[in-house]
């Protein structure tokens, strides 16, 4: 399987309540909260596209977009 | 992201409190709809009251928001009149086994058809902290400032005890085993229940020092082991995770059916 190119962290501002759960799991140390406690992607290029962060953020704020696939038209318009 | 097409984005951002666990299930949920592949139109969520309830203002399902408890009690009525609908019905561990303990052990004796998310977070969140009966002995709750002394009910052994037919159980920390979990329950022709621990960092995990919601999360990750591990056996206090019933039994949707063709004479 090839490996996962990483595009873009879509991330939700208006949704993103800081709770830090995508911080804390991320295995690669890729994500931190800003000074209004919303997430970014601080070290995007060590991104491994695992997800971890997506499939637990409870407020469906984060998601990976890979070079193979793209946005859905809600996630974009987000 | 496709899951984004079975919620009611207009309702977002939601109203659980920064790092709830009700978010991962909604989140692991949607992944395992997205996975079945099933449309909008098949699906029925039921719910009740509490801040897990609230879910299925969230999702673009056929939605009830119903009496505290009574999920499973409207949920059964759905199912009787339309059986072909996947019947989906999230509870908090307060509404399903306190207020709604009987709906609850009794649709499990029937095995109807129907899935039972118990979103488990051991306190009633939305009424301000007070001890349910997952609380545990010698928690902490508002109810209990001098330490909790119920004892806790084991929802597995209980929905297994009463006659569930799929019987799983799980943590937020878990989300990728809770997706498949979901799927399967949602797939399997009886009553299904899944047990999801789930953190509330705001009153629980406040009141028990346990730390945020991440924190609450590694708790589950170092304190869960999976079903008959080794790890079990030398740390009985470990919470067991896994799918401890799958079984098959005649479901009563079908079963009442054959009633109905009993009753005509075996005429159409």
């Amino acid at each position: 399987m090839a490996k996962a190119k990483l595009k873009e962290h879509l991330i939700n501002r208006e949704w993103c309540k800081g709770c830090g759960i995508c911080v804390h799991f991320c295995p690669k140390n890729v994500l931190e909260l800003d000074a209004q406690e919303k997430v970014f992607a601080a070290r995007p290029e060590d991104c491994i596209c695992c997800r971890l962060c997506e499939i637990r953020c409870p407020d469906l704020a984060i998601e990976i977009l890979t070079e193979k696939q793209e946005a859905s038209e809600n996630g974009k318009s987000a | 992201m496709a899951v984004k097409d079975y919620i009611r984005e207009r309702f977002f951002p939601h109203l659980w409190c920064p790092g709830c666990g009700h978010g991962i299930v909604l989140n692991s949920l949607l992944r395992a709809v997205e996975q079945l592949g099933m449309s909008k139109n098949e699906i029925v969520m039921v719910s009740g009251i509490g801040c897990s309830s609230r879910i299925s203002g969230y999702v673009d399902f056929h939605t009830l928001h119903t009496l505290h408890g009574r999920a499973l009690a409207f949920a059964t009525g759905v199912k009787m009149s339309k059986p072909e609908l996947n019947v989906i019905v999230p509870m908090g561990d307060g509404d399903a086994l306190a207020i709604g303990g009987n709906h609850f052990i009794h649709a499990a004796r029937r095995n109807i058809a129907m899935t039972a998310l118990v979103m488990n977070n051991r306190i009633y969140g939305m009424t301000g902290g007070q001890y349910s009966p997952l609380s545990g002995y010698g928690c902490q709750a508002t109810t209990s400032p001098f330490g909790n002394i119920d004892y806790s009910f084991d929802i597995a052994e209980l929905a297994k005890a009463a006659g569930a037919t799929y019987v799983a159980r799980t943590t937020t920390y878990h989300a990728k085993q809770m997706t498949e979990m979901i799927r399967d329950a949602v797939l399997h022709d009886g009553f299904s229940v899944v047990e999801i621990l789930t953190q509330c960092p705001t009153y629980y995990g406040r009141r028990n020092r346990l730390g945020d919601a991440a924190e609450m999360m590694d708790w589950y990750k170092s304190h869960t082991t999976p079903i008959g591990s080794k790890a079990k056996e030398e740390n009985p206090s470990l919470i067991e995770r896994g799918v401890f019933v799958q079984r098959d039994k005649p479901e009563y949707c079908t079963e009442y059916d054959k009633v109905i063709e009993k009753a005509r004479g075996g005429q159409a």
